[in-house]
Order: structure tokens, then sequence, then C-alpha cells
């Protein structure tokens, strides 16, 4: 080297070190979840893959694991999630806008802001219990879809709540000025200039809350605790079962089969996962492609 | 309406943000189809003056004015007055091109679908575009994003926005500070095009900009308690050769900034 700096002492290979360790404590942090993830995979996959048929997804539930299906609680499950999105996404999409675009900053809303994000921590049985209490016996809707989608609308919310807020605040302002100066009332500014830069947001978010309301088990229980369900829901206010639960119940029993039922139950459960969250960033993508080409 | 009445009456117009003064006691009148420049030091509060000319500041609650301004002879915040009809008749540039993620024409058609508008939408955005001088770059493209276009040409698709509206007033907010020195003087040959058939108000902190583009000057300072105040308001080439303030004369010779 040239010159030394007589002032300073660069200990690099020391530096070098200790970043390389925190390099190295870093990757571990994300092995864990991978590692665990994949063993988790694999395991279901080696259990449950040979169990997984067509006869699988169209049969009812047996006690008899060869023939037992989960065509009622996969119904079940699709009829709920489409009448939770149903719910969830306009009551949620608009408390976010009104919260955003509409409500004064005081401390009114302030408070309410709070206990939105209070709400997306209780517990998801809270909700089924209070589900329970306010569909099944208050209004009594009896154990039915409907019961069940409310409830887990009353879950998801809070969370699409959020989700749309922080899509919603993402938009430069420039925007709502822009169409401001243009002569837009609040509701064209929104329509206009917010809403399109927040709908792919929104939309994932939504999305990723209704496949946290797709494996709740807890909440669903304390509304149908149905089981033994041979036939499909036909109407909203039909009896139902959900997939969880369905799966709850497999493992719970002693025989192996049963054990390895409820892994391929499992598969078809993370399939529609995965399913929706590929549709959330497609959904995502092609809406920013849209709105920047 | 007579050309020679002034387009805006401004009459101790105060502003504040809370208890904070921001502008003090303005009186200046905003002359018909000329350029007029606020320029001043930063925080003087000439952003905030062009922002009361549409009412912009009506969307900061904090915001609230005492004192008059008249355009074209009416209160402009008399209580029966609609802040949004106002700003379809008095239109805003921005200083960064704040052009909407959406299509070019979609950016040009928004103003004309949002206020009704009964003619051609294609003639409007044609016209639109001709008249910011960017027709001719963006013709074969028009569905393009608007975000795929250069700052100088998203800053004219702005101005073009601006225009379809059919405004009597273009108020601009240092509209060429985000943009290179030739995408500046294209704007600011737009500006001197379009003030033919529009009053322009234009805040710039670049003072040969002012020399060069408007025909009067206003030069406005913070005062000791930080709110702005006009100091001098006069035709552009008196303001830049025998200011009658020797503060304004400071300024425009480059002693503070």
């Amino acid at each position: 080297m040239a010159k030394s700096k007589v002032n300073f002492d660069p200990r690099l290979a020391r530096r070098k070190m200790i970043g390389g360790v925190f390099y190295f404590v870093f990757l571990c942090a994300v092995m864990v979840g991978i590692l665990s993830l994949l063993v988790l995979l694999t395991r279901i996959l080696m259990e449950g893959l040979p169990w997984l048929s067509l006869g699988f997804l169209t049969n009812y539930p047996s006690r008899h694991p060869e023939i037992a299906g989960i065509r009622s609680a996969m119904m079940g499950t699709i009829w709920v999630m489409a009448l939770t999105a149903l719910f969830t996404v306009p009551v949620g999409v608009g408390a976010a806008i009104y919260l955003e675009e509409y409500a004064p900053k005081n401390r009114l809303t302030q408070l309410i802001e709070i206990n939105i994000s209070n709400l997306a921590g209780v517990p998801s049985i809270v909700y089924g219990l209070l589900g329970w209490a306010l569909f099944v016996q208050i209004m009594s809707m009896g154990r039915v879809v409907l019961a069940g989608a409310l409830t887990l609308s009353l879950l998801v919310l809070p969370i699409v709540i959020l989700a749309s807020r922080e899509a919603i605040r993402a938009v430069p302002n420039e925007y709502r000025l822009g169409a401001f100066a243009l002569g837009a009332d609040q509701w064209q500014v929104i329509k206009g200039a917010v809403l399109p830069s927040a709908i792919p947001g929104i939309l994932t978010g939504t999305i990723l809350a209704l496949s946290r309301a797709i494996g709740e088990a807890a909440p669903v229980i304390a509304i149908s605790a149905l089981v033994y369900l041979t036939f499909v829901p036909a109407d909203p206010f039909d009896q139902f079962t959900v997939m969880p639960i369905q799966i709850f119940n497999w493992v719970g029993r002693p025989q192996d089969d049963f054990q390895s039922l409820a892994a391929a139950g499992i598969i078809v459960l993370l399939a529609i996962l995965l399913t929706m969250n590929a549709l959330a960033v497609i959904l995502r993508n092609r809406y920013q492609t849209r709105s920047e080409d | 309406m007579n050309d020679d009445a002034p387009i805006f009456e401004v009459s101790s117009l105060s502003l504040y943000y809370d208890d904070f003064r921001a502008l003090k006691d303005i009186d200046m009148e905003i002359r018909r189809y000329a350029i007029t420049a606020l320029i001043g030091p930063s925080g003087c509060g000439k952003s905030t003056l062009l922002r009361c000319f549409n009412r912009m500041n009506d969307l900061i609650p904090t915001a609230r004015i005492e004192g008059r301004i008249l355009f074209e002879g009416s209160d402009l915040y008399h209580p029966d007055v609609d802040a949004t009809e106002i700003r379809s008749r008095i239109g805003m540039v921005f200083q960064r091109p704040n052009p909407f993620p959406k299509s070019i024409y979609d950016n040009v058609a928004f103003g004309l679908k949002i206020n009704g508008y009964r003619g051609d939408i294609d003639e409007a955005i044609e016209r639109s575009l001709r008249q910011a001088a960017l027709w001719d770059e963006v013709k074969d493209r028009l569905k393009d994003s608007a975000l795929e276009l250069s700052g100088g040409q998203q800053q004219r698709l702005c101005i073009a926005r601006a225009l379809a509206v059919e405004p009597e007033v273009i108020l601009m907010d240092e509209p060429a500070s985000a943009l290179d020195p030739i995408a500046t003087l294209a704007i600011e040959e737009l500006v001197r095009e379009l003030s033919e058939s529009y009053t322009i108000v234009i805040v710039t902190h670049n003072m040969q900009q002012a020399a060069r583009v408007s025909h009067e000057t206003a030069f406005l300072m913070a005062g000791e308690d930080r709110s702005g105040y006009l100091v001098e308001h006069g035709a552009t080439s008196q303001i830049f050769t025998t200011p009658k303030s020797e503060r304004t004369e400071a300024y425009i010779t480059g002693r503070f900034s």
C-alpha cells in the first residue's frame, strides 16, 4: 500500500470476520423456516399421496377409511369462502376507503384505527364463540353455511381493512392533488386516481386474508361441529362442514389409515391455498402491468 | 368581461395553518392574458399563495384564510362557491410531473369525463395535446402508459390534461424545477404561447426563468415571524431593472436566496 493511515486502526480482517459471522447467522435464520417447511411437506406428501385419488375428492366421509372422502368438507369450504369473500370485500374496502379518504384525523378515528388493529389479533376461537352466540343463537340461523361465512367474515374483516388501508395509503398524494386540480370531487378522485393504483394491493391483501380463513378450524368448530356430513350444501341455509374440521377429526382417530387420510386432506387444503396465493400474485401482476402500460 | 379588468383581485389576504400565519396581508391584482411570476426565497409562501387561487388549500384541514380574493369580480371563497367547479375553471400544474398511472389518452380524458364534456373526446384530446406541443411525439402511442414518457413529456402531458378542461387560468407551481435545461426551455416556450389565450400564474425559484417568461413579477419574502408578505409587484422589466425595494434588488442580484 502506498500510504498507511497513521490515525486509524482499520482491523480489516476482524471486520470481515464479523461480517461473515452475521451473514451465516441470518442465513441460518432463513434455513430454519425453509427446512421445517420442507420436512413438513415431505412427511405429508409421503403419507398422504398414496391416499389421494379422484374418489377421495368425490366421496363422502365414512367410517371405512378406504372409501372415505372429503367431498362434503371441500364443498363446504368453497361455499363458506365464496360467501366470506362476498361479504368482506365490499365492507372491508369500503371501511378502508372511509378511514383513509374521508375520515377526519381526530381522536375518534385514531381510536377506531387502534381497535381494528387489535381486532386483527384477537384469537379466532373468540370470533367462533361470537358467531355462535350472535348468528346461531340470537339470530337463530342455526348451524348453517351463512352463519359460518359471517363468522369468518368477522375474523378476516380487520385484516382486509388493514391491508386495503396500506394499499390506499401507498397511492402517491400527487395523484389525488392532480385529480382535485382538474375539478374532480372526492368520489371521482377516489374512483379515478386512488383505486386504480390501490387495487393490486387490495386484492393481494384480501386473498391472503381469505387464505388465512380457509385454514381456520377453531371458529368454525363453534358453528358447525359436524363431521359425518353426507351431502353438499345446496344453499347458504344448509348445514355444512369445512376441510380443517374434517382433517382435525381424522387426525384424532386412533387408526393409522385415518392419519394418512388426514395427510391427504392437508394436501388438498394446501393445493387450494397455493392456488389462491398464486391467484393473488397473478392478479397483482396483471393490474400492475395494466396500470403501467 | 373587460380585458383590462384584473382577473384576480387579492385584498388583505392572510393564510393560517392552525396558529401559524403563512401569508400576511397580501394585496395584489393578477392581469388577464398575462404571465405573472411569483418569486421569492424558499418558505416565503409563494406556492401557498398560488394554491389560494384554485382553493387547493381547502384540502388541508388546518388551513384557513382571512381577507378576500375576487375572481372575475366575485368572491372566490364565498360559501356558495363550489371549490370543485372553481378548479375546473382554474387549472393547475404541479412541481413534479404527476400524470396518473394510466395511458396518455386516459390522462387527458379524465378531466373531460369527470366534468361531463359534451363534445368529441378524441378531438378534445388531440387539441389539448397539440396545444401542449406534445401531439407529434405521442400521437402513435396514445394507449401507452404516461409513465413511460420522459419527465419533460410528462409535464407537457399534465399541461395538456389541464388545458383539456378549458380553464380560464392556469396555475403553475415551479413546473420546470424537476426537469433538465432542454425540457425546461420547451416548457417555457409553451408557457409563452399559452399566455395568448390563458391567464397564467407561475411560481418559480429560478429568476432567469421569471425574467425570460413573465410579463409581471411579484416578489414575496418571509418576515421575522416566518409569514410571507408581498414586497413588490410590477412589470417584469421594471422589477428586474429598477426595483423599488432594496430587498427585491438584493434578491434578484443574488445577494441572498
